[in-house]
């Protein structure tokens, strides 16, 4: 007689249930088993979101729950979509992740490059590097705020060192043009390692017969990377941009810590001022418009980018 | 039922039921920000516990984060706080979104009268509408904008002799703003004792409140006003006025020739560390840093002085801190929130509260002919108290108050576009507000 536990889970099932499941379809039983992660889907994601577009149509502001919520058509996305301090937050924005992927893709791709030869204490180095990623962005945030102090901050000391410019001379954080390219360099320190490790996962996934073969047809160790390499990888790199290009477009501990979106509104970026709208200003109704228009960007650009990933991979 | 006239039911119901007798022991909890003076709250506050049998739990929350929080807090009408030291600005909102009881009928019935506070922080801390006998705190802690100074450097004559030569005048407390610019001047990049060291710390904080609370001790004092004094909400013109251009560009001037280097984004904490560890010459401050200064091991005794922010060619004003204690509407304990206020509110509480280091409001602990010979601080502190004004205390003072950060960091920090900009968009920001408040 077969003793298998599925066997011994159904024999184990009250007469009564087993009645009734048998009772049911494949289908219906695929059913029961997902309704509980569809409810949970619809409570958390969805109901959410349809509330936030509904919301996004009234002057409702949680602050003030004796006031009357009226309709007010597509007045917050009109004010919104033409307000220009908005605007220079999205370029803020666009700024920051163009630069910080950049940055990350190629210098976390160099990094995997070499993590991935073969050579003494590796484990290591990939531990060391990794570190940063560990960490939480806030106290990231405030160690760079250290980092970048003018009279006691190490960066500034190593940028002296290398241009013979006084110490207190320039403020990262303080100087309007420097500010978002201190954010720039505080996310690529922490958020490369990731990078790097997407990469080394797609560089060693890369069969060492196809190099052999190429060897064979003494193809040169630039050509090797150009065709060979790069090609493989790409689907590895691209998913890495997709990564971190939604995670900073959402970028907010990071930067309120270093710089609290100053000076001025230099390194204010959308998911601060959307912040700002929301839970200081309270204006719910134009911050929900707001939350709305940026889902629609994220969800758009991010689509259009996993059409494009999924080619690269079919190819 | 209304909320306003639910909670005048409940206070009367409090009221008939006598405070005095209130035997069941409660659990209170206490809301403030986390800073110096909460730690002299909670030692205080173990007398009330004493006398009355209730136990008190505190929350304390940063200062960056403390309106975030606490507002969160009264707006989803949760039932954390039974008493809360919100910030004065909360007023307005704490009076008409129904967060804080009213507290006349209270006030009346134990014999506690507005009329024994400071009035500027009856005015900043409990009225709402602002000028009306309609209260909705107790002064709890009176704060003011005022200034430290290394007197110890001001006193070496080789300094002395060198400011004279330069400026013509004797190295001494700033008589004018004017002064108090040159002093952060002379001071700025120097070496004294080895050390390089700058003119002056201020408030420029972006995320909070902080260049507001700093900048306005410039602009009061150059002219600027919130509104046409005969026609509320009327701003241009008085937001944007050529004193307050001026006063907007006296402080960019003040932070680009004193203010240390990476000081950009700098409040309360940052300003006083910054004067604690000698960087700094003199240093815009609440008053309440002032015990901390003076028992500073470092700065602290004879080596420092305070003074009342010096005034400029529209006046003399300096920018109101500080908070009222309000009973919340949404406490399950509010009898026993208000026998609190009611222990609070007695004088030897009072006098005993300023000796701990809190600031307290009542009349008859400072005008008390002991007060200022008490603290070397003490003078500067009722100086200051003499000369306030403070930021909007509207439902909208949030919206109002985060363009007021964008405009005056934009400008003064960032260096962006001219005063006459950031002020005249000001304006602008700040009429929208009003104009979806419906007050314009």
């Amino acid at each position: 007689m077969t003793t298998s536990p599925i066997h011994r889970a159904a024999q184990s099932t009250p007469d009564g249930v087993a009645r009734k499941i048998r009772g049911l379809s494949d289908r219906a039983i695929a059913w029961i088993f997902v309704a509980p992660t569809i409810f949970l889907l619809l409570a958390v994601n969805i109901f959410p979101l349809i509330w936030t577009i509904r919301l996004s149509f009234t002057n409702f502001r949680v602050n003030r729950p004796n006031n009357d919520v009226e309709w007010v058509g597509l007045r917050n996305y009109k004010r919104i979509l033409s307000d220009p301090d908005i605007w220079n937050t999205m370029q803020a924005t666009a700024h920051f992740l163009l630069w910080t992927i950049a940055l990350q893709v190629l210098i976390g791709f160099f990094l995997a490059f070499l993590i991935n030869k073969k050579f003494k204490g590796n484990d290591l180095w990939t531990t060391i590097i990794v570190f940063p990623m560990m960490l939480s962005p806030a106290v990231v945030g405030n160690f760079w705020t250290f980092l970048y102090q003018p009279q006691i901050g190490l960066f500034n000391y190593v940028v002296a060192f290398f241009t013979g410019a006084d110490p207190a001379s320039f403020s990262m954080i303080g100087d309007v043009h420097l500010a978002p390219w201190a954010i720039i360099i505080a996310d690529t320190w922490m958020w490369t390692p990731f990078v790097m490790l997407i990469c080394l996962a797609g560089l060693r996934s890369i069969p060492d017969s196809i190099y052999e073969a190429a060897e064979c047809d003494r193809a040169s160790k630039w050509r090797q990377f150009w065709t060979i390499t790069i090609p493989m990888a790409l689907p590895f790199l691209m998913l890495a941009v997709l990564f971190r290009g939604i995670e900073n477009f959402k970028m907010f501990d990071l930067v309120v810590q270093l710089t609290g979106g100053g000076p001025g509104n230099t390194t204010t970026l959308t998911s601060i001022d959307l912040k700002r709208e929301a839970f200081e200003k309270w204006r719910t109704g134009y911050s929900s418009a707001y939350a709305v228009i940026l889902f629609v960007t994220v969800f758009g650009l991010a689509s259009i980018y996993v059409k494009a990933l999924n080619k690269v991979k079919e190819r | 039922m209304k909320p306003k006239m639910m909670t005048s039911v409940a206070v009367g119901a409090i009221l008939a039921s006598g405070l005095a007798t209130a035997a069941a022991a409660e659990d209170l909890t206490l809301c403030w920000a986390a800073w110096d003076p909460a730690n002299a709250l909670v030692e205080l506050s173990k007398d009330f516990e004493a006398q009355s049998g209730h136990n008190m739990s505190f929350e304390f929350v940063p200062w960056p984060s403390f309106a975030d929080r606490m507002l969160n807090e009264l707006n989803s009408g949760g039932q954390l706080c039974d008493l809360m030291i919100g910030d004065s600005q909360w007023i307005g909102g704490g009076a008409e979104n129904g967060h804080y009881i009213k507290l006349n009928d209270f006030f009346d019935a134990n014999g506690i009268s507005m009329d024994d506070f400071i009035p500027a922080t009856v005015t900043g801390y409990s009225e709402w509408p602002k000028g009306t006998p309609n209260y909705y705190a107790l002064p709890a802690f009176g704060d003011v904008v005022g200034w430290s100074y290394r007197r110890d450097w001001f006193e070496r004559p080789e300094l002395q002799a060198e400011f004279m030569d330069t400026y013509g005048y004797a190295l001494d407390v700033p008589a004018s703003l004017d002064q108090l610019k040159d002093i952060a001047t002379f001071f700025q990049g120097r070496e004294i004792d080895g050390t390089t060291v700058y003119g002056v710390s201020l408030y420029t904080e972006r995320g909070s409140e902080g260049i507001t609370m700093g900048a306005t001790n410039a602009l009061y004092n150059f002219g600027f006003e919130y509104e046409n004094p005969a026609q509320p909400y009327d701003l241009e013109g008085f937001v944007n006025s050529p004193g307050a251009v001026a006063g907007l560009e006296y402080y960019k001037e003040l932070y680009d020739v004193g203010a240390p280097p990476g000081s950009s984004n700098w409040y309360m904490g940052e300003n006083i560390d910054a004067y604690r560890s000698g960087q700094v010459a003199m240093s815009m401050g609440f008053a309440f840093v002032w015990p901390g200064v003076h028992a500073d091991t470092n700065v602290g005794g004879d080596k420092s002085g305070y003074f009342a922010n010096p005034p400029g060619p529209a006046g003399q004003f300096a920018q109101l801190g500080g908070q009222g204690i309000s009973v919340v509407s949404y406490s399950e304990n509010q009898e026993a929130a208000l026998e609190y206020i009611q222990w609070f509110a007695q004088p030897k509480v009072q006098a005993r509260w300023w000796e701990m280091g809190g600031y307290s409001a009542l009349n008859a602990v400072v005008d008390d002919p002991s007060f200022v010979g008490s603290q070397p601080y003490a003078q500067a502190f009722l100086d200051s108290m003499a000369i306030v004004k403070d930021f909007w205390a509207e439902p909208a003072y949030a919206d109002l108050l985060i363009a007021a950060q964008e405009r005056l960091h934009g400008f003064a920090i960032a260096g962006e576009g001219s005063a006459q900009d950031a002020l005249d968009g000001l304006v602008r920001d700040w009429t929208e507000v009003f104009e979806d408040e419906g007050k314009l």
